[in-house]
């Protein structure tokens, strides 16, 4: 039963999501990948176009994971699975435990949860870094003249302009280094 | 914009029921604004909640906002519908918490849908397929990103760095040799060690008092 499925898959991941959204990409990598609703190409693609269209990334790739799998009922499964855990928990904190948040055991358990966080995210991103160069066909060249490409765009900018690159200015440049380099 | 009363009741609504239809689509409206105008998610949408509800429309004070921005940063999530449903709430109990995160979620729901029905259609060109080839590997460096800004945030001191260490490792050899552990295993281990060492200390300096 696929909306159950996918009622539960996103549940898991609007349940255990802390630390914004790319918290939530090895997660979200875990629940597609084990259900077999994206394949990692696929969901590179797709936290690309989350991250260049509006909206929270995680509620984006809930709808499109939801509306590829189960049509339109499928894209509301999905979205109400992820938002359910963070409404029902803000709802429960502001209501009735407004100091719950500050409890010293909750912030020992969150200690530990929110570095853990950080190592599994640096994890994941390098898997896919290095995965985008060393392909299971063998070396992919151009991957990595795009990544040292958008690596000295990230530094040019960073040094000119005394600001950090935004995520949807390094998409459109490694989206035009693309274009060109593979065409 | 003024709540239309009932027709079905066939009687005039009471002041307050008007003036509760009134917050809650204006609720919907300026949070579906909020949905619709940023992206990027986290941290963007923050500075976008704070210029409408703190300083637009006065609906929560500064200091409440980085009250929710350390409680939405505690509860899982995206934080931006942790904000949504705390102004809500505050603002108009439970209805005011659904009307204000429908509306943050609405916009997104409806581009994504519209670009789910047309992707394969968008990726069967091939100008699209290879500008995406490009954009996976913005994504593998976003994400790296990410995870620097996490570390450098961080305390420094033993356990998280020893705790981010060891994540870090075990997550790489599972994804290298396909092991298939997953992220949330391993978060709810090392939030119960992390409890437990805590315990631990705290049973300790009991102890010696």
């Amino acid at each position: 039963m696929i909306y159950l499925e996918l009622f539960l898959g996103f549940l898991k991941v609007g349940c255990f999501a802390f630390g914004g959204a790319y918290g939530a990409i090895p997660l979200i990598r875990d629940v597609v990948m084990s259900y077999g609703w994206l394949d990692s190409e696929q969901l590179a693609y797709m936290i690309a176009v989350s991250e260049s269209t509006p909206g929270p990334i995680m509620v984006n790739l809930a709808t499109f994971v939801g509306s590829r799998q189960g049509g339109f009922w499928g894209a509301m499964t999905a979205t109400a699975a992820v938002v359910l855990p963070s409404f029902a928990v803000i709802l429960i904190v502001t209501a009735l435990l407004r100091h719950v948040i500050k409890n010293k055991y909750i912030q020992a358990v969150l200690k530990g949860v929110k570095p853990c966080i950080a190592g599994i995210i640096l994890a994941t991103g390098l898997y896919m870094a290095v995965s985008n160069i060393l392909t299971k066909d063998g070396t992919d060249i151009k991957a990595a003249v795009i990544s040292l490409g958008l690596l000295a765009v990230m530094a040019a900018c960073k040094r000119l302009l005394k600001k950090k690159l935004s995520p949807v200015g390094l998409i459109v440049a490694a989206a035009l280094m693309g274009m060109v380099i593979y065409a | 914009m003024r709540a239309r009363p009932m027709r079905e009741r066939g009687m005039q609504m009471p002041e307050n029921v008007v003036k509760k239809s009134r917050i809650l689509t204006q609720l919907a409206l300026e949070f579906m604004k909020i949905g619709l105008f940023t992206f990027g998610g986290g941290y963007a949408m923050i500075a976008m909640i704070e210029n409408s509800c703190v300083n637009k429309r006065k609906w929560i004070t500064h200091d409440e906002m980085m009250d929710i921005t350390v409680i939405a940063e505690s509860t899982p999530g995206p934080i931006a519908i942790n904000c949504a449903t705390y102004v809500g709430f505050r603002q108009a109990g439970f209805e005011g918490a659904l009307a204000a995160t429908l509306g943050i979620v609405l916009p997104s729901f409806a581009v994504i849908y519209a670009i789910a029905m047309l992707f394969d259609d968008f990726l069967s060109l091939t100008a699209a397929a290879n500008a995406f080839r490009g954009i996976k590997v913005a994504v593998g460096i976003l994400i790296i990103d990410a995870a620097v800004t996490m570390f450098k945030n961080m305390k420094k001191k033993a356990q998280p760095k020893v705790t981010a260490a060891l994540a870090f490792a075990v997550m790489l050899l599972s994804e290298v040799f396909s092991l298939g552990l997953s992220s949330v295993m391993l978060m709810a281990l090392a939030g119960a060690v992390s409890l437990g060492l805590f315990m631990l200390r705290d049973g300790k300096k009991a102890g010696h008092k």
